[in-house]
């Protein structure tokens, strides 16, 4: 007996399949789960919720959890490794602006998902995390698979709870999962001894309730509005700033009109890509380390930076020294512990980035005179454009092959990504239209978190979405043991391996700093990702040229399944624009010897 | 995305090297706010007292101490206790930052989900602190002598050491150690500071009164708490 389980190719229950019935269908006519246990209350809790899918991997501490499971409408999705678990609930929730779920048995499975924790807490994203646990009477004995995941995991999570009764251990997961999305999201984690969740009870947990002082007012303090509201009307070279905190509260919307009532240019951070139009006039893309020459010269010389659900990381920043040194600072963000944290805010306006935004856009009396900074910017986006060559001569450039899927794909189309040179081409040179779009790992920079992602996001994604993952060679040696999961489920996603057979980041950062020493980042030897593919039973392309760009992607794209394109790109091709770290955002090099 | 002019040739990336772009001449300190370079002083450190409010659940402790290390705060001492409330606990923390790195202590510890308030304490507040101090009973009149003119006691005398108690703000069991040097110190054991605002000010923020008659009787002498002068 399987349940879920679907032949690789089986067309008549895949999520991709157009016919089959939508998840969201079969939740509303599923009977919930009656509690009975610990487990079962553990999972009723989770259908209370609204939970649809969920990733994981079975072990001994946490079967009572997964036989509970078998009844319920929840999708579990077994994936191949606790990180992939993890990476994909991520994604998944980042796509879907809810809570992703994933599941792991106790020791090896719940440090398996820690990498995956510790990248949600960083990009502020909601997940919840539950992990079986040896019996509460054998916890501190070093039980078989014992490992204290509370303390390995309160560094990573927002709060993580240790169930100790069955009776309230259903209430305790509600509250996790309510924790996870209040206020600023972030990972949240239960640890389920096993005794807890065979423990008797039949106390239906009820919706889930977020714990006390955990939802913060949306509003900001309308004086403060205020101020801030006179000093951007003064503002002659203002600029937006829009962090990933603007698509967490779904306030691109207000973003947007804030953005284009006031004519301000807009730039954002890498998780902020799709909160605004890159393709809007107004958009001069992301600003950092790898950003655009026109976004750091714009956040050079604003004269107010009115900065919204971002935490000013040092890869946006570079050296605080030199972050919009002229800037008076408005910084919108529900967090007050990221006001002043890195950056000194001038006027601090805590609260709901949609609600604040919205309040401001009241509050401004005189619309700032921004006619010369607008065109000044446009005449650096002149200045600097992101081009790149094609000699016909020369391997495929990265660029070019992020371009072509662009062009071949529609504006819904999510992305997600490793972590290195290719992260920053997919991020550079693809026009993010739309928020939830982009998905990749910033703060934490996972490498392995792309392929996993694309199958979270796959869940999440309405079926007529494209899921594209961008892929290093090294990034997908990492975590590609999930294709198998991906044929499996019949998963419509591809696979574009940007191989360069280098760990090329390392590479270009050795060439810059290190007198060109390859030391650990030249591989020699790499598999042939396309013969791996069609051996986990998904479909593989290679491509050398140019001429046989196009005419891969496409049949990729028309293929209903897992595909995956090893691109065999010019092992030499460099990120640029960067700024160096600590630099001035301002100095970004063109080249390596401006670094 | 090619050059304006021409848009089918492809150029690389193009524009002035850095040298020859313009730079803002303004600056931001370390804190990250904008400063007048000519002027700029090194941040201050400070002492802080900050009081937190919290439930007394299994583990709090724990993950106020991994909040301190992971986050690199200076702290000096760190002292926890049940208050009136059943299942609340006080926790009182020294805190040695510059004025932002106490912000940061003060909103980090607010968003630890068991904290309910966090409040720092005025330089008036009413501080105190416990040490136990070991000393060589080669001398016991001498060792009583010092323990009265710092109002402690003696808690334990014996042929070969006396152990006595002290109580009182930082500034004095500083000098009380000092006093009892001479006699050899073998151990010693300090609480650190525990500490309460003065007066009506509640120690944190919101704070509840505690319930009908837990409160002890108002003392008669405001000198309850005698503020010790160090000479
Ligand atoms: C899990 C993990 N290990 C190590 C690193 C350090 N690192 C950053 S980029 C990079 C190279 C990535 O190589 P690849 O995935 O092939 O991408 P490329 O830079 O070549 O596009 C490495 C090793 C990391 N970010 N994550």
């Amino acid at each position: 007996m399987s349940k879920h389980a679907t032949a690789p190719q089986d067309e008549t229950a895949t999520d991709t399949n157009p016919d089959s019935e939508t998840d969201a269908e079969s939740t509303t006519e599923a009977t919930p789960t009656q509690v009975t246990n610990g487990a079962t209350a553990v999972v009723r809790s989770l259908e209370n919720a609204g939970v649809t899918h969920a990733f994981g991997v079975q072990g001994g501490a946490i079967m009572p959890v997964y036989d509970a499971l078998w009844d319920s409408s929840i999708r579990h999705i077994t994936m191949a490794h606790e990180q992939g678990a993890s990476h994909a609930a991520d994604a998944y929730g980042v796509v879907k602006g809810v809570p992703g779920i994933c599941l792991a048995t106790s020791g090896p499975g719940a440090t398996n998902l820690v990498t995956g924790i510790a990248d949600a807490a960083m990009d502020s994203d909601a997940m919840l995390a539950l992990t079986g646990q040896v019996p509460s009477g054998m916890v501190g004995s070093d039980a078989f698979q014992e490992t204290d995941t509370t303390g390995v995991t309160a560094p990573v999570t927002k709060h993580n709870y240790f169930a100790s009764d069955a009776t309230t251990v259903g209430k305790t997961v509600g509250e996790a999962f309510a924790l996870a999305e209040a206020g600023r999201p972030g990972p949240t984690l239960v640890d389920l001894p096993k005794d807890v969740t065979f423990g008797e009870t039949d106390d239906d947990p009820g919706p889930p309730k977020a714990p006390a002082r955990s939802s913060p007012s949306p509003d900001a303090d309308p004086d403060a509005v205020i101020a801030a509201a006179e000093v951007i009307s003064r503002a002659e070279r203002p600029v937006c700033l829009f962090g990933g905190g603007v698509i967490k509260a779904n306030a691109s919307e207000q973003a947007r009109a804030f953005a284009r009532e006031y004519n301000v240019p807009v730039v954002t951070t890498m998780p902020g890509i799709g909160s605004f139009p890159e393709d809007d006039e107004l958009c001069l893309s992301w600003a950092g380390m790898h950003g655009t020459g026109y976004a750091n010269m714009a956040i050079t010389h604003t004269d107010c930076l009115i900065a919204v659900g971002t935490r000013f990381d040092d890869r946006l920043t570079g050296g605080i020294e030199t972050f919009a040194p002229e800037a008076e600072v408005v910084h919108i963000d529900i967090d007050p512990a990221e006001i002043s944290k890195n950056i000194h805010a001038d006027y601090p306006l805590i609260g709901d980035a949609a609600t604040v935004l919205e309040q401001l856009y009241d509050a401004i009396d005189d619309d700032p005179e921004t006619d010369a900074w607008v065109e000044q910017c446009t005449t650096w986006k002149e200045e600097y454009p992101m081009d790149y060559t094609t000699p016909e001569d020369e391997p495929v450039k990265p660029e070019f092959i992020v371009e072509a899927f662009d062009e071949a794909t529609d504006d819904d189309t999510i992305v997600t990504t490793g972590v290195g040179q290719h992260q920053m081409w997919a991020a550079q040179y693809w026009t993010y239209t739309k928020p939830r779009t982009w998905v990749s790992s910033h703060g934490l920079g996972t490498m392995g978190y792309g392929l996993p992602a694309a199958i979270g996001a796959r869940f999440a994604a309405d079926d007529d979405q494209s899921v594209i993952c961008f892929d290093g060679d090294g990034s997908f040696l990492m975590t590609l043991q999930e294709l198998s999961v991906a044929v499996r489920e019949n998963l419509d996603i591809t696979v574009a391996v940007l191989n360069n057979e280098y760990i090329g980041m390392v590479r270009q950062w050795q060439d810059a700093f290190f007198e060109g020493r390859h030391m650990a980042s030249e591989y020699n030897w790499m598999p042939e990702f396309d013969k791996l593919a069609e051996a986990f039973g998904a479909k593989g392309w290679r491509v050398d040229e140019y001429d046989e760009v196009a005419a891969a992607i496409e049949e990729a794209l028309a293929y209903d399944g897992p595909s995956v394109i090893d691109f065999h790109i010019d092992p030499g091709a460099n990120v640029y624009p960067m700024v160096a770290s600590g630099g001035a955002n301002g100095k970004f090099a063109l080249s390596e010897d401006q670094l | 995305m090619s050059s304006d002019e021409d848009p089918t040739s492809q150029r690389g990336l193009q524009g002035k090297p850095p040298e020859q772009r313009p730079h803002p001449t303004g600056r931001r300190n370390k804190q990250g706010i904008r400063i007048d370079p000519e002027a700029e002083a090194e941040p201050r450190v400070r002492k802080a007292v900050v009081s937190a409010l919290v439930d007394n659940e299994p583990g709090v402790l724990s993950r106020v101490s991994g909040l301190f290390s992971r986050r690199q705060f200076n702290i000096e001492s760190l002292t926890v206790g049940p208050t009136t409330v059943e299942g609340n606990a006080r926790i009182t923390l020294v805190v040695e930052e510059t004025d932002p790195g106490i912000d940061q202590v003060k909103k980090q510890l607010a968003k630890l989900k068991p904290v309910m308030s966090v409040g720092e304490l005025e330089n008036n507040a009413v501080r105190a602190e416990l040490v136990l101090l070991k000393v060589h009973g080669d001398e016991p009149d001498k060792v009583h002598a010092i323990t009265q003119m710092y109002d402690g006691q003696t808690l334990d005398a014996g042929p070969r050491t006396i152990t006595v108690q002290i109580t009182g703000d930082e500034s004095k069991i500083d000098d009380a150690v000092d006093a009892f040097r001479q006699f050899g110190i073998i151990e010693i054991a300090r609480t650190g500071q525990t500490a309460l605002a003065r007066g009506d000010t509640p120690t944190t923020p919101g704070e509840e009164p505690a319930p009908e008659g837990t409160i002890a009787e108002e003392p008669s002498q405001p000198s309850a708490n005698v503020q010790y002068s160090d000479d």
